[in-house]
């Protein structure tokens, strides 16, 4: 990190100085990277860049409000739908908290056998075993049944270290997801990585920025007044940006969360996050 | 004849936005050697019009990302990403402010300020945007006339 809290600093935050100050949690966490192409010294979740009630909603299971989509989900699990009158359990067992573990670290990835063989994010996939498996209408994304059964399957492995493979035929993706990252976007012009990797730690304007990194999601945001997937959150920066955003769920933000989420590689997966 | 001025105000609605023959367009700009020498327009700069741009959201959002100490007590959360902008007129010139506002990165091609005088070479521009500039030619000249303001 650039700047730590110092003495200075707290005094400035005390005197209510609106001048920002870069601050992170007291013995806030970090991973080292294992790849030695990695562009980051120390890889934070954004976690650490928000402010203690943030932080403490997100700790408590009864207050996060994410959680009551996971509660949802739960209930929609052994529920059957479609003509093949199968529900998620029939296939997968009853407690998907046992049957998912190992799945939300790893996506977004291939999946599938033959000419189902696709590069999907956990999103896709759900969607995949709803249409092909229970001939039942996929779900639409961001949408309250979509985002909960997400939760579910990465909450199965909370606390996980996020491990996505980017070798092999994930490759291709990859340096899509790079290439993206690195190409100037919109009116204002910028990259994600002019904030998230040269100005991490920084202010702009009210907005501490973190590393844009995605162990969270889908997450509840208070701005959002709701819960959102990473691509919702991919497209509101590139709005931001004054950029004409890519779609959600599809092939250039799969190739985005899989290039960010091996930047965050080895962090714990926190969904549901919560987030300002 | 009551007519006219209303005519006339329509005419003036019509022209806001687009290039006036006084004016000079974001393609005709040359920047030499870091440095823009001809105003924009011929209506000079409003340093109070500038700090409005300056600081507004909508607008340049300069505060966005530079720190100011004497807007200090009237504007809350000045940013970090840019460096701070105080006694910055005893460092440049009006020339060298109005072609860093133009486009920065003619001089720093890496950087994230963004261009606020140009119109092409954007990648993806929303619809609403594109082919427009972040400040129009007078906003650019009331910016510049702010910054002088700043000397230490
Ligand atoms: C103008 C600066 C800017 C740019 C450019 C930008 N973002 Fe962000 N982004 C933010 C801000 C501000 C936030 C909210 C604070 C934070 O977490 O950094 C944010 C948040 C995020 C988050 C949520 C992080 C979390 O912990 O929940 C992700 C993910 C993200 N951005 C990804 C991206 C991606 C991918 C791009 C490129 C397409 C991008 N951003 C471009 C400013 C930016
Ligand atoms: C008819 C059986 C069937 C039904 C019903 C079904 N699935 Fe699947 N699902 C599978 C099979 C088979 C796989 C592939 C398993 C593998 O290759 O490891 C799979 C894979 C998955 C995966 C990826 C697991 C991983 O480790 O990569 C997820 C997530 C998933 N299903 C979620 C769901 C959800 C949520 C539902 C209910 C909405 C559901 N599935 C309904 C059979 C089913
Ligand atoms: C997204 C962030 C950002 C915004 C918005 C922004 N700037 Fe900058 N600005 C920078 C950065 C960063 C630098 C330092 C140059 C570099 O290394 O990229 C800079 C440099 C400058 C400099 C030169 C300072 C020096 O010490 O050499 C001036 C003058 C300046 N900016 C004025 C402005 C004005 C006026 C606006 C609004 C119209 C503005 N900036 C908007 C980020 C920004």
């Amino acid at each position: 990190m650039k700047k730590l809290l110092s003495l200075t600093a707290a005094l400035a935050l005390v005197a209510g100085a609106t001048f920002a100050v870069a601050e992170l949690a007291d013995g806030y966490v970090s991973v080292k990277p294992t790849a030695e192409d990695h562009p980051l010294d120390e890889v934070i979740s954004g976690y650490q860049f928000r402010i203690e009630s943030t932080r403490a909603t997100q700790d408590d299971d009864f207050e996060n409000p994410g959680m009551l989509l996971l509660d949802q989900a739960l209930d929609t699990w052994s529920e059957a739908d479609g003509a093949a009158g199968k529900s998620c359990a029939d296939c997968h067992g009853d407690d998907p908290i046992v049957s998912m573990k190992g799945a939300g670290s790893t996506f977004p990835k291939f999946t599938e056998k033959g000419d189902h063989r696709a590069f999907r994010n956990i999103e896709n996939q759900i969607n995949f075993c709803r249409t092909e498996r229970m001939e039942a209408k996929p779900w639409k994304y961001d949408k309250p049944d979509m985002l909960g059964m997400t939760i579910l399957a990465r909450h199965a492995d909370r606390g996980e270290p996020v491990n996505v493979a980017v070798d092999g035929d994930a490759a291709a993706m990859f340096e899509k997801g790079k290439e993206i990252y690195y190409t100037r976007y919109g009116q204002l012009d910028m990259a994600c990585s002019h904030c998230h990797e040269d100005n991490y730690g920084n202010y702009i304007r009210a907005d501490h920025l973190s590393q844009g990194q995605i162990n969270g999601f889908p997450t509840y945001r208070f701005k959002w007044q709701g819960v959102g997937s990473a691509h919702r959150r991919f497209k509101g920066c590139m709005k931001n940006i004054r950029a004409e955003p890519f779609n959600v769920g599809e092939e250039e933000f799969l190739a985005l969360e899989l290039y960010t989420a091996w930047r965050g590689q080895g962090l714990p997966i926190e969904t549901p996050a919560v987030r300002n | 004849m009551k007519l006219y001025p209303a005519l006339f105000a329509l005419a003036g609605l019509a022209y806001a936005g687009t290039v006036t023959a006084s004016e000079i367009a974001p393609d005709d700009v040359k920047i030499v050697d870091g440095a823009v020498e001809q105003p924009l327009t011929d209506s000079p700069g409003d340093p109070e019009r500038g700090l409005v741009s300056f600081t507004g959201r909508k607008a340049g959002n300069c505060l966005a990302c530079h720190y100011v100490e004497s807007l200090q007590d009237d504007y809350q959360f000045h940013g970090e990403v840019g460096t701070p902008l105080d006694g910055i007129a005893d460092a440049y010139t009006a020339a060298e402010f109005r072609a860093k506002l133009i486009n920065p990165k003619t001089e720093l091609p890496d950087t994230i300020m963004p261009a606020f005088y140009r119109t092409s070479g954007f990648n993806r521009a929303a619809g609403k945007f594109d082919g427009k500039t972040i400040l129009t030619a007078q906003e650019i000249e009331d910016v510049i006339a702010y910054l002088m303001t700043l000397k230490d």
